[in-house]
């Protein structure tokens, strides 16, 4: 296992460093992590290709396998965006499929063995590589910074300027506490993104972090730990992911209420 | 654990591939769908109503068959009558047939009978004749008792 390669090398810690630090290029704020964006990219277009596909060869007619787990998932979106958002928008299913099979796709790659593709990168001359788009800080804000501008931009456009000025300033307490309602508003609106980005990063990070140090381990008890960790992250990628878009959905159906 | 330029990279895909779903994948898959379930609705639609129309066919099955029964006993009542007046009209045909044989034989009977009355009445009258005529011969002249003798005969007869 190149996993006692590397504690024998520099001991544990570098490992774990190792696994954790992104490929990336240029430095500052100018870096690039070229790893979540080549395998975030990667996967986005393995979803696209899939779903595109299936609608084109999408029919009335009775279905085959793969247009069943398409039109699953689609008819899974759009129930739930229907149970929550009551308007009309053509952006809030579409977007919700795109982040919970996006998202999804992103956390699967935590389930492929910690060492493989970085072994491999290694033998194709790249010193690191962080597989799992979703234990980066960046990936999971893009998502979240997104939907946080499109619920300032459905505010806006739904409530008109003044009426979500006067939303951000006049509720909950009256026009009279204008100040701290602003104050409780703005904490509340900027929670949203926050709190999206970091519970995926959270639990994906801890996760990967878990499989990193089994992999540590002795490799005779690594299956044994590493089985059942695999099997309950199962259910915790999807529960992310489902969370990830049923949240966005929420916060999108919130934005075009006018209360 | 640094935000940077990744962030933008990752916002312009993310953007990318929603923009995507929703003009490519969305629309022709939900119709689909709209579609599928249009036709479902359809073909109950169309399997009530089959049901209905069988139940009508059967409704009328039941009539047509009743009527074709009523005939049916109607034509055997018919035909068992028509065969009452056969075997009657026979019966008449085979009496008076039988009558006229009857009669004919009748007929022909009284006929021999009497023919054969006449051939007795002159044999026995030729044997009287002869008789007496040999009783006689000598004693009786034939002319002087020839009344006698036609009015005899005419007894017999």
């Amino acid at each position: 296992m190149s996993s006692e390669g590397a504690v024998s090398e520099g001991g544990a810690t570098e490992y774990i460093v190792h696994h954790l630090t992104p490929l990336s290029v240029g430095e500052g704020f100018w870096a690039l992590h070229l790893d979540t964006l080549f395998f975030s990219a990667f996967l986005g277009g393995l979803f696209i290709w899939f779903f595109k596909s299936q609608a084109d060869k999408a029919t009335a007619g009775v279905p085959n396998l793969t247009q069943n787990i398409a039109e699953m998932l689609v008819e899974f979106i759009d129930g739930q965006v229907k149970d929550t958002f009551h308007g009309k928008s053509e952006l809030i299913a579409p977007m919700g499929l795109t982040i919970f099979c996006w998202v999804f796709l992103w956390n699967f790659m935590d389930l492929i063995p910690v060492d493989l593709l970085p072994s491999l990168a290694k033998v194709m001359g790249m010193e690191y590589l962080r597989v799992v788009p979703s234990t980066d800080l960046n990936g999971t804000f893009a998502l979240s910074i997104s939907v946080f501008f499109l619920i300032i931009f459905y505010s806006i456009k739904v409530k008109g300027v003044l009426g979500f000025a006067k939303e951000l300033t006049c509720t909950p307490f009256g026009p009279w506490l204008m100040p701290f309602n602003f104050l409780l508003k703005v904490v509340e609106e900027i929670a949203k993104p926050i709190s999206l980005g970091l519970r995926l990063f959270g639990n994906l990070y801890a996760g990967e972090l878990i499989f990193i140090l089994i992999a540590l381990l002795p490799a005779f008890i690594q299956p044994v730990l590493s089985f059942p960790w695999a099997v309950f992250h199962i259910l915790i990628i999807t529960l992310q992911a489902f969370i990830f878009m049923v949240l966005t959905i929420v916060y999108m159906s919130m934005a075009h209420e006018d209360h | 654990m640094s935000i940077n330029a990744t962030l933008i990279g990752q916002m312009i895909t993310f953007t990318l591939l929603v923009w995507f779903t929703m003009k490519y994948v969305w629309p022709p898959i939900m119709q689909a769908l709209e579609e599928r379930k249009a036709k479902i609705a359809e073909g109950l639609a169309a399997a009530e109503k089959g049901q209905e129309d069988i139940k009508l066919a059967e409704k009328k099955a039941k009539k047509v068959l009743k009527e074709a029964k009523d005939e049916a006993a109607e034509i055997v009542s018919m035909a068992q009558k028509r065969a009452n007046e056969v075997v009657e009209e026979s019966k008449d045909n085979a009496k008076q047939e039988g009558e006229r044989l009857l009669h004919a034989a009748q007929a022909q009977i009284e006929q021999e009978m009497s023919q054969a009355r006449e051939n007795l009445r002159e044999e026995v009258t030729s044997i009287a004749m002869r008789a007496a005529e040999q009783i006689l011969k000598s004693e009786i002249d034939k002319a002087k008792h020839q009344a006698i003798l036609a009015k005899a005969t005419e007894e017999l007869g």
